[in-house]
């Protein structure tokens, strides 16, 4: 009988201590972030979309090799002298066009490896999340500064010295050929004649 | 009376009929449940400490109507396996019971539906429309967790129309009267005449009844708690359990309907305690009419004494709904047969050995 009205007492008492818990709740702020209009503080190290500052960016293609998705498409072409890259901004002297620097988010898994062997730390993090396509082509991002016909340019550039050096390397082969024989041709004729050298006899047998 | 000043305002005594019953819905279960719903998940948003609705209109007060346009346009779907008959009547079966309870409950003294002498057994009576309706959109959906949502309804509001009526009762026999409004008429004047501190008794009678008036109104708010299925008594819907129970099948208008018997429902029995216990509509002190002579104010003090009451226990409701867990089957049954009945018995006993005095 005692615990009988003990339960029936210590159900009502127990009922007004959650109701005084929840009505205290009542007045609590609410911790709800209204994301579109208020966006949440990021941790200091969150890892989102890449970026890379393509003024340093002196196209060492180690972010690349470090990507364990390849996700990152990199082509560099060979400046041709004369030409100021400039240089980086931890006083690297820059060599090669970067000409293509595609980084496919739609492939990255966001581990920063790439971000960590970069020498002159131009790859990095940034803040943005809010970047879903409709597309999955439209996820493939495009980082290089110079505008498509400079691409081309740069490219044709390199082609045209590249062809030139050629050219003057067959000439100069040519060249080299030519006096060579121009050369050989006199101490060849003598050589028969000489009876004392070994190289000879063993070409006869 | 409403009635009479509608009946001399155009003369037609059908007119002023079919105006007198229509506005409780129109002008009260309708705005009431529009109300009710954003006050559920307001007040259960910042109960967990979230905000709730935030984006319809300022701090999302426009949210219920966005949402009623929402059930307005959705197709009525009836399941194939359905018994389409019963399928559709028993959402109106459940809309007509409580809102035929509205007809007797007093919003204030010039505005009654209708002024039966019966009024508060009219009230049991017809609320139990309502288990029929569930009953039989449970068994109609053809469903096995609707049925069984439907069949724990029966049980559940069966077993609890036990100890309501035992402290209806109770009140009967201390009042002598079944009338709703002579009921809050009794009840006038100052907060100490309520019949949770005692009723117009006066002395020792007065001072004997106050505990069991305040144990026989958390006995009645308890049972006509679970009497609306809702938490901690919500198993016949257990959302967790039974996807919802009794209108898991329902789409679109038939379920706005549920919806809306639920909402007026709460109204109806916050009503009754408000009524039985808390004097009506009757202000705790005074009237603003009285004291300034303006005898039109005082059925508009009223009305607004009688829908805070109300509110005031849709919101314990509410309240209760965020503190407690849901009971087991078993729990709800031992609760109702071996606590509340006994209780009320006990009260309803003492209660009349008290009145004799």
């Amino acid at each position: 009988m005692r615990t009988y009205f003990l339960n029936f007492w210590q159900g009502l008492y127990t009922i007004l201590i959650g109701m005084k818990v929840t009505f205290r709740h009542l007045f609590i702020p609410a911790v709800t972030i209204q994301y579109p209009s208020v966006k949440p503080q990021m941790p200091e190290r969150e890892r989102n979309r890449l970026y890379v500052n393509m003024d340093d960016c002196i196209g060492c293609d180690q972010c690349a090799r470090a990507c364990p998705v390849n996700c990152i498409e990199i082509e560099t072409v060979k400046s041709i002298p004369g030409e100021d890259l400039g240089t980086t901004s931890n006083g690297k002297k820059k060599a090669l066009w970067v000409t293509t620097f595609n980084i496919d988010f739609a492939k990255c898994c966001y581990c920063q490896l790439c971000v960590f062997p970069c020498p002159t730390e131009c790859i990095y993090m940034t803040d943005v999340y809010e970047f879903s396509e409709f597309q999955r082509e439209n996820l493939v991002f495009d980082f290089v500064t110079l505008l498509p016909e400079e691409r081309i340019q740069k490219k044709k550039n390199f082609e045209e010295l590249q062809a030139k050096k050629e050219a003057e390397k067959i000439a100069a082969a040519k060249k080299l050929a030519e006096e060579k024989a121009a050369a050989q041709a006199k101490p060849i004729e003598p050589k028969p004649d000489n009876p004392g050298n070994p190289d000879n006899k063993e070409e006869t047998k | 009376m409403m009635y009479d000043w509608l009946y001399s305002l155009t003369g037609s005594e059908i007119l002023a009929m079919f105006i007198v019953s229509l506005l409780p819905l129109f002008v009260f279960i309708l705005p009431f449940a529009l109300f009710a719903v954003l006050m559920e998940r307001k007040v259960s948003a910042h109960m967990q400490d979230r905000l709730g609705p935030m984006r319809t209109g300022y701090h999302g007060i426009l949210q219920t109507i966005a949402d009623i346009f929402k059930l307005l346009q959705k197709e009525d779907l009836v399941p194939t396996a359905t018994d389409k008959m019963l399928f559709n009547l028993a959402p109106l079966l459940a809309f007509i019971g409580s809102y035929a309870a509205f007809a007797v409950i007093p919003f204030s003294g010039f505005f009654i539906g209708t002024k039966i002498d019966l009024g508060i057994i009219f009230i049991v009576g017809v609320t139990g429309l309502v288990v029929a309706g569930i009953l039989m959109a449970g068994w109609a959906s053809n469903n096995k967790y609707s049925l069984l949502g439907a069949m724990r309804a029966a049980a559940q509001i069966i077993s609890y129309e036990i100890p309501t009526l035992l402290i209806i009762l109770t009140i009967i026999m201390l009042t002598g009267t079944l009338s709703l409004y002579d009921l809050s008429e009794m009840q006038t004047a100052y907060f100490w005449n309520w019949l949770i501190l005692g009723g117009p008794a006066v002395g020792l009678q007065k001072i004997l009844l106050i505990p069991f008036m305040i144990l026989g109104c958390l006995i009645i708010y308890t049972s006509t708690l679970a009497e609306v299925n809702r938490t901690p008594f919500d198993i016949p819907e257990a959302e967790s359990e039974l996807v919802s129970g009794y209108h898991t099948e329902y789409s679109g208008m038939k379920f706005a309907m549920f919806f809306l018997a639920e909402y007026a429902n709460m109204f109806a029995v916050s009503a009754v305690v408000a009524v039985l216990f808390f004097g009506g509509y009757q202000s705790p002190f005074g009237y603003l009419g009285n004291l300034l002579g303006w005898k039109w104010l005082i059925p508009i003090e009223q009305f607004s004494w009688f829908t805070s009451k109300g509110l005031f226990f849709v919101f314990v409701q509410m309240w209760l709904r965020w503190t407690l867990p849901r009971f087991r089957v078993d729990q709800l049954m031992a609760f109702c047969w071996k606590y509340l009945i006994p209780f009320s018995f006990v009260i309803l006993l003492l209660v009349g050995l008290i009145s004799l005095m």
